[in-house]
């Protein structure tokens, strides 16, 4: 099995591999290769940051001065909405369903998915979602504007009463994500399981592949509650039942208990594989084993148990019972222990060790020194007294977007440079990638940092016009804002151009210890194909000098004549 | 040397990936999430029920229970109609196999038929408060999967006829006989919640 087996199956594999040359039109095509899905996944939800992010920096340039004047307040709504929905169902979880696809079964030495027409069925959902939440736009009565988390009665109101409305489209849209992701759970969940590589016991398993366990566990179990609510919500808003209207009966608050019953556990669900991307990017730049390693994989299942028996503390000034404030304030602490095992391991790793700082690993420490920024305003957040004073205002608002941009997004843009060469077969531009990060790092604290200030100062958030005193924070937030957006410019010009032109990428540019970087770059269509390594060792091997499968050279060679 | 090691227990067979054990432990995760949607369905049945201050519609006295209790005791009977046309196909006995599970089709049949009779007696409509709503969205979402797996045994059924096809055991025939059983199981908590539970 040397070159020769190589060589042709990229003419005639029936996926070819990504990155090859004149097949740039498969990326448009139902293609079951998890490689292709995953950068179909990736490409995606890339262009719906850049609509999110359109949409935040019409925000933003509303709130740089005190009264409403660049837009009607109801567009407000509208905007913020969609900013929200966009970013979370458009960006994140496609995104890091992305680096699944890619990750999963490369890592684990699976030539592809369980169940690779299911996995691109779920891809294909996603454009159908979006054109269903972008249609939004054109509903009459305009887009869903009740926020991303859609309380009744605000979301029951349908003024115009026509049956298709804005809201109507947000929850159909919402229903087809949950849908996509329950599609794709499953087919990871019975991946991880059931493919992995001779040898890979569950604590040989690299620690991504165990944070997405852990995020996929928290999909099945939430995803379904939030469906049933959704189904619900639609039910009253358009064929007359009562179940959150209180004129028939109903409760509004039962709503908050299924939306967040999912919608809380949904951020680790995104920020799960964020820390798989830190536990295997530390020990590469750092050349130090990942310390911890077991105590890092299991935390992630007892991040999973406890997110799912915290979801009441978004609802500490909605009328919630003290006895429950108190039970959901203690378990929505316990969470910093899983958390904080996962951060001392990630000290311990770099302590003393030998850094290269080169983009993935900028991004790494950046999103690291913010989480743990936002570590400290969460447990301030659960605390009962702190959280009805700070509640509705942007100190909530600040918190938010340091753990979902300044830690989840940094920790996505890690792993897109880190993982690039390995799947795209060229190297990214260095220099690009810094001042990529520059700009990413200075914009998001300009733009977040003072919104802690204007929140504990009392300015409310979802408001159009705020009172001139907050005006000093909005301005820097709004300039942090658009500093966001031009780095955006960099990141593009850095992928499309790499990609086009970029020098061609050895099969393990980092020198890191992995099954995928024993994969030419970037791998064949079927991954190792016939020849599945045997593992015999943990991950993270750095500096102990033993191999991590059989006959590890043959695959290093193998992968260096491809 | 570029073999894989005969001794050691393979997750997959090298090269082209063998699905059936794959399929069986998807449709298993499947069902525990589905499962799920129930089961917030059911909390929120129990929360309204003990917060709403008008529970049943005006002029509604409760539900009937004896045609509805007769209607369960088929569905449920029908779980184990359907493990013995398992058993039949173990065995090979295909014809005795299509005979059981065609009946075990009929009593999934006649539960949809008594309660389509039900729903058309009752005085209350999905837009009665929160009682209606409740009623009709867990009886029908429930119905639906009971038609979903009269639909998946009829497929189930088809096939049989395919020659050669169950030779070595069917896998689908397996999960559609557990989809049968859970949509039996949720079909016994709602019967407690709604109609013993009154």
């Amino acid at each position: 099995m040397t070159s020769t087996n190589y060589d042709p199956r990229i003419l005639k594999a029936p996926h070819p591999v990504p990155g090859a040359p004149d097949n740039w039109k498969r990326f448009f095509s139902f293609n079951t290769d998890a490689k292709v899905i995953g950068i179909q996944y990736i490409a995606t939800s890339l262009f719906f940051l850049l609509v999110g992010g359109l949409l935040a920096m019409i925000v933003r340039g509303e709130l740089i001065t005190p009264p409403a004047d660049l837009v009607d307040p109801t567009v407000y709504n509208g905007l913020y909405t969609m900013h929200g929905t966009v970013m979370l169902f458009l960006f994140l979880f496609p995104i890091l369903n992305g680096f699944n696809n890619l990750l999963i079964p490369t890592m684990i030495g699976a030539p592809d998915m369980a169940f690779p027409k299911l996995n691109a069925a779920a891809f294909w959902l996603v454009p159908v979602f979006a054109t269903v939440l972008m249609g939004s736009f054109f509903a009459p009565g305009g887009p869903a504007s009740s926020g991303w988390w859609s309380y009744p009665p605000m979301s029951l109101q349908n003024p115009l009463g026509h049956f298709i409305n804005g809201e109507f489209l947000w929850i159909l849209a919402v229903a087809l994500s949950g849908i996509s992701s329950i599609m794709g759970a499953i087919n990871f969940v019975t991946t991880i399981i059931r493919m992995r590589a001779p040898g890979m016991g569950f604590f040989k398993m690299p620690v991504y592949v165990w944070t997405a366990w852990a995020a996929q566990t928290i999909q099945l179990v939430g995803l379904p509650a939030l469906t049933g609510g959704a189904v619900m919500l639609l039910f009253d808003l358009s064929f007359g039942t009562s179940f959150f209207r209180p004129e028939g009966g109903g409760d509004p608050v039962l709503f908050q208990h299924f939306f967040w019953f999912y919608s809380h556990p949904a951020v680790y669900v995104l920020v799960l594989p964020v820390f798989g991307i830190f536990s295997e990017l530390f020990p590469v730049y750092a050349r130090k084993p990942l310390f911890g390693y077991r105590f890092v994989a299991l935390a992630s299942f007892g991040i999973t148990f406890l997110s799912l028996i915290v979801w009441a503390h978004h609802m500490f000034y909605t009328g919630t019972p003290n006895w429950m404030r108190h039970v959901f304030m203690f378990t929505t602490m316990l969470i910093a222990v899983p958390t904080g095992v996962k951060v001392f391991a990630w000290l311990g790793t770099l302590w003393r060790g030998n850094l290269r700082l080169n983009t993935p690993m900028l991004f790494c420490l950046g999103g690291l020194f913010n989480f743990i920024f936002a570590g400290i305003t969460g447990v301030m957040l659960a605390t009962v007294p702190i959280d009805i004073h700070v509640g509705n205002t942007y100190f909530v608002v600040a918190h938010f977007h340091y753990v979902i941009f300044n830690t989840i997004a940094f920790g996505v843009f890690a792993g897109i440079y880190h993982w690039f060469p390995k799947f795209t077969g060229r190297m990214y531009y260095e220099g690009l990638g810094k001042v990529h990060f520059g700009l990413t790092f200075i914009g998001a604290t300009l733009n977040w940092l003072p919104l802690h200030w204007a929140g504990l100062l009392g300015m409310p958030r979802r408001v159009a016009s705020y009172d001139p005193e907050f005006a000093i924070w909005n301005v820097i937030a709004s300039i942090g804002a658009f500093m966001l957006g031009v780095a955006s410019i960099p990141f593009i010009l850095n992928m499309v151009s790499s990609w086009a032109r970029g020098p061609q990428a050895p099969p393990n540019p980092w020198r890191a210890i992995g099954l995928e970087w024993l994969l030419p770059s970037p791998p064949p269509a079927e991954n190792f194909e016939d020849d599945i390594p045997t593992v015999i060792s943990e991950p993270y091997g750095y500096g102990l000098g033993h191999p991590l499968v059989e006959d590890e050279e043959f695959y290093v060679r193998r992968s260096q004549e491809a | 040397m570029t073999s894989v090691n005969p001794d050691l227990k393979l997750n997959h067979t090298p090269g082209h990936v063998k699905h059936d054990g794959h399929n069986m432990t998807g449709f298993v995760i499947f069902l525990c999430s589905e499962s799920v949607i129930f089961l917030a369905f059911f909390a929120g049945y129990a929360v309204l029920k003990l917060t709403a201050p008008q529970w049943l519609p005006d002029g509604v006295e409760g539900l009937e229970v004896r045609m509805p209790l007769i209607n369960s005791v088929v569905l449920v009977s029908s779980s184990f109609v359907a493990y013995f046309a398992e058993r039949y196909l173990h065995k090979g006995n295909l014809w005795g196999f299509r005979a059981v599970w065609l009946l075990t089709m009929a009593m999934g049949s006649y539960f949809v038929f008594g309660q389509y009779l039900e729903w058309s007696e009752l005085s209350f409509s999905l837009s009665s408060g929160v009682f209606g709503g409740l009623f009709y969205l867990l009886t029908g979402f429930h119905g639906l999967h009971v038609i979903t797996g009269i639909g998946l045994m009829g497929l189930m059924l088809a096939r049989s006829f395919v020659p050669g096809n169950y030779d070595k055991g069917e896998m689908g025939v397996a999960a559609v006989s557990l989809f049968w059983h859970f949509v039996d199981v949720i079909w016994i908590l709602l019967f407690l919640l709604i109609y013993v539970w009154q």
